[in-house]
C-alpha cells in the first residue's frame, strides 16, 4: 500500500511535470481559452494512466471491485429472489394462539391501536348471558354501564327472539383490549377474537405489537389473505 | 333437554381442556325461528400491493432525479426542493415503511428464515439506492432519504468534528450494522426499525423513549450536521463503501480545482479532504513502521472481537423471545422466582414440555455464540482498517469531496469559483496558467 503511494506521488510529480509544459504552450496564445486548457490536462493524464503501470493496476483494482460489488448485489437478488413473492406481507393474529392479554391496546405504535375485536357470528351462540359482554359477576342482566366487561361499551346486545341476544362491536368504539375475547374464550364458544385491522395497520417493518406479544401470536401472513378468521370446523 | 346435554358435556370438555381454549362450541349456534340473518364480519382490505409498486418507482426517479440535480444540474436549490418532497413523500404520506435502512433485516431475515419469503418490493428498496450509489455516489442519502432530509433541515450552526473522533464514532454503525444483522439473522428482533429516531414524527405518534431519542438526535443534529446519518446508520455504512467506487462522484468544482481555499469550511460533514504535501523522509519511515504494526495487530483484534462476541452470547441471546422465555419458566420450575408471567402461562397453555423449549432456547444459543463470532470479528476488522485507515496519508493535489463521507447534499458547490463562472455569474478571470 505504501508502495503503491509512492508511486502516486511520481504520477502527481509527472502531472504537474507536463502541466508546467503544456501552460507554457498555452501561454503563447495569450489569451487562455480555459476550457481547453482543462481538456489538455485530462488528456495528458490519460497518456499517463496508459503509460504508468501502477495506475492502471490501481484502476483495474478499483473497476474490479466495483464489478464484484455489483455482482456481489446481483448475488443477494438471485439468492432472495429464488423464494421472494410478489405479494406484499401484514401483520395479523393467529386467534387460536391469541392469549388476549390486552398488549394489543397499549403497543401500537398508533394512538389507537390498530387491533379490534371481530365477532364470528358463525361460532356465536347468542346467549342471553354472554361472558363476553357482562363477565363473569354481572351485578344484574341488563345492558347498564356498570355491568359491562367492555370498558368503553363498543359491544351492542340487542334482542333477537327468546332467548337469543345478538352482540354487535361498534369497531369506532373498540380499543382491543380483548377483555370481552378473554371472556367469551374462557366460558364461551370463542366467537369474539381480536384482528389486526388492515384500514388503520400502518403495517411497520418490525410490528410494536408482535414484539410485545407473549404468546407468539402475531405473524406475516401474505397480503391477499390478510386475515384469519375462526372456523366452526375448528372446535 | 338436548341442549342442557350440550351445556354439561362441553362444560364438562372445558375442565378438561382447562387453559386457553379456542373456538370450543358450548353453545351450538341457535335455530332462529324469526327471520334474523346474521351480520356478515367486515374484512377492510389492507393497502393495494400496486400501490407498493408505485413507492418503487417513486423511489427510482426520486434516486434518478437526485443523481441528475447533483452531478448534472449542480444546484443545492434544487437538491432542496427534492429533500422536500422526499421528506413529504416518504416520511410523513408514507410513514416510513418500509424504507431501504430496514429493508436489508427482511433480506438477511429471508435468507436465514426458511419459511419467509422477502416482498420482490421490499428487494427492490434495498437495491435501488445501492446499486446508484455504486454509478453516482450516495445521491440516496443526499435527497432521497426522509431520515437524512429531516436532519439536513434543522442543521442551523455547524461545528466541526475531528476526524479521528468521527471515525472512531462511526464505529459504532458498524457495531449496529452488525447486531442488526446477527438480531435479524436470528429472527429475534429488527432492531433498526425498533429504534428508528424519526419514524415517530412521520407518524405524530409512536413510543414515548424513541421520540425523545428523535428529539435528542434533533437537537443534536443543530450542531453536528446529521449524526444519525454519520455515526449511527447501518445502510450509511455499506453506501460508503459503495460510494468509494463509485463511477461517478460528486465534485466540489466543475471542471478543476484553482486551489482558492474557499469550500474550505463549507461542508459541515466535514467531508472534504485538503490537498496534501508531500511526507518528509523521517515522517514517511516512521508512519511505514506504524502501519506495519498495525497490520500485524489486525488479526489479534479480529481475534479478540470474535471472542468478545461470542462470550457475550448469554446477553445478546436475550433478544430472541424463545430464550427469555425459556429462562423466565426455568425461574419458575426451580422456584427461583414467584408467580408467572403472560408469556409462561402461555406457553404452559401449549402443553408442550419445558425441556424441548429448553433444548430450543440452547440451540438458538449456540447460533448466537457463532454469530458473535462473526459480529466480534467483523467489528475487530473494522476497528483495525480504520486505524490503518488513520495511519495512512493519501496524496492529493486539489480540494475534494472526500468518496465515502460525502453525502451529495450540494452545499459546497456555490463556494466555488469555477461554479460561479461556468454559471455565468462571475466572468471568467486569467486562469492560473
Amino acid at each position: 500500500m505504501v508502495l503503491l503511494l509512492q508511486k502516486d506521488a511520481d504520477w502527481y510529480a509527472k502531472v504537474n511535470v507536463l502541466m508546467a509544459e503544456s501552460a507554457e504552450a498555452v501561454r503563447f496564445s495569450r489569451i487562455v481559452p480555459y476550457q481547453r486548457h482543462c481538456r489538455l490536462r485530462k488528456y495528458l493524464q490519460g497518456l499517463i494512466m496508459t503509460e504508468n503501470k501502477a495506475v492502471t493496476r490501481r484502476h483495474f483494482l478499483r473497476d474490479g471491485f466495483w464489478g464484484a460489488c455489483l455482482a456481489g448485489l446481483g448475488g443477494i437478488v438471485g439468492l432472495v429472489s429464488r423464494k421472494s413473492s410478489a405479494q406484499d406481507t401484514v401483520w395479523q393474529i393467529d386467534p387460536y394462539k391469541c392469549i388476549a392479554c390486552g398488549n394489543c391496546a397499549t403497543y401500537c405504535v398508533l394512538e389507537e391501536s390498530a387491533v379490534k375485536c371481530v365477532h364470528a357470528y358463525a361460532i356465536c351462540g347468542y346467549c342471553r348471558i354472554c361472558f363476553g359482554f357482562f363477565g363473569q359477576q354481572p351485578f344484574d342482566i341488563n345492558e347498564a354501564a356498570e355491568n359491562q366487561l367492555c370498558p368503553t361499551g363498543a359491544i351492542k346486545r340487542t334482542f333477537v327472539e327468546d332467548p337469543y341476544y345478538e352482540y354487535t362491536i361498534d369497531e369506532s368504539l373498540c380499543i382491543g383490549c380483548g377483555k370481552c375475547v378473554k371472556g367469551c374464550n374462557t366460558f364461551g364458544n370463542g366467537s369474539l377474537f381480536l384482528q389486526v385491522r388492515h384500514d388503520r395497520c400502518l403495517n411497520c417493518n418490525e410490528c410494536s405489537i408482535a414484539a410485545a406479544c407473549p404468546s407468539g401470536a402475531y405473524k406475516r401472513v401474505p397480503a391477499d389473505k390478510p386475515y384469519i378468521i375462526k372456523r366452526v370446523d375448528h372446535a | 333437554m338436548i341442549r342442557f346435554r350440550y351445556i354439561i358435556i362441553s362444560i364438562s370438555c372445558s375442565l378438561i381442556l382447562s387453559g386457553i381454549s379456542t373456538a370450543v362450541e358450548r353453545f351450538p349456534p341457535p335455530d332462529f325461528e324469526s327471520d334474523y340473518q346474521q351480520p356478515t364480519m367486515t374484512i377492510p382490505p389492507p393497502r393495494q400491493s400496486f400501490y407498493e409498486y408505485i413507492d418503487a418507482a417513486v423511489l427510482l426517479a426520486a434516486l434518478s432525479l437526485s443523481s441528475y440535480l447533483v452531478l448534472k444540474r449542480r444546484s443545492r436549490r434544487a437538491i432542496f426542493v427534492l429533500m422536500v418532497f422526499s421528506l413529504l413523500y416518504f416520511g410523513f404520506w408514507r410513514k416510513g415503511c418500509i424504507c431501504p435502512i430496514g429493508a436489508g433485516q427482511n433480506i438477511v431475515l429471508s435468507i436465514f428464515d426458511r419459511d419467509y419469503a422477502v416482498p420482490i418490493v421490499v428487494v427492490v428498496f434495498f437495491l435501488l439506492p445501492l446499486v446508484f450509489t455504486l454509478f453516482f455516489g450516495r445521491t440516496f442519502c443526499a435527497a432521497v432519504c426522509p431520515l437524512g432530509v429531516i436532519q439536513d433541515f434543522v442543521l442551523l450552526k455547524p461545528v466541526s468534528v475531528p476526524n479521528w473522533l468521527e471515525s472512531g464514532l462511526r464505529l459504532f454503525a458498524y457495531l449496529y450494522l452488525g447486531m442488526a444483522v446477527l438480531f435479524a439473522a436470528t429472527g429475534s428482533a429488527f432492531i433498526i426499525c425498533r429504534y428508528d429516531p424519526f419514524v415517530s414524527f412521520f407518524r405524530l405518534s409512536g413510543n414515548f423513549n424513541i421520540l425523545v431519542l428523535g428529539a435528542c438526535f434533533l437537537v443534536v443534529g443543530l450542531f453536528i450536521g446529521r449524526p444519525y446519518c454519520r455515526f449511527v446508520c447501518p445502510y450509511g455504512v455499506i453506501l460508503r463503501q459503495l460510494s468509494r467506487l463509485s463511477k461517478w462522484h460528486v465534485t466540489i468544482t466543475p471542471d478543476e480545482c484553482v486551489k482558492c481555499r474557499l469550500c474550505e469550511d463549507s461542508c459541515p460533514f466535514g467531508a472534504i479532504r485538503q490537498p496534501t504535501a508531500n511526507w518528509p523522509t523521517n515522517v514517511y519511515s516512521i508512519a511505514k513502521k506504524r502501519l506495519a504494526f498495525l497490520i500485524i495487530l489486525l488479526p489479534v483484534l479480529i481475534f479478540l472481537g470474535g471472542w468478545l462476541g461470542t462470550g457475550l452470547k448469554s446477553v445478546t441471546s436475550r433478544m430472541h423471545a424463545t430464550v427469555r422465555l425459556a429462562e423466565r419458566v426455568y425461574l419458575e420450575e426451580t422456584g427461583k422466582v414467584e408467580g408467572t408471567t403472560d408469556a409462561s402461562t402461555a406457553f404452559r397453555a401449549t402443553g408442550t414440555d419445558a425441556k424441548e423449549l429448553y433444548k430450543e432456547a440452547s440451540d438458538i444459543r449456540a447460533r448466537f455464540g457463532f454469530g458473535g463470532w462473526l459480529l466480534g470479528g467483523f467489528i475487530g476488522l473494522v476497528a483495525g482498517l480504520k486505524l490503518i485507515g488513520l495511519s495512512v496519508q493519501r496524496q492529493r493535489t486539489d480540494y475534494e469531496a472526500d468518496r465515502a463521507g460525502c453525502l451529495a447534499c450540494g452545499r459546497c458547490f456555490e463556494y466555488c469559483p469555477r461554479e460561479h463562472v461556468r454559471l455565468k455569474k462571475a466572468k471568467e478571470v486569467v486562469s492560473q496558467s
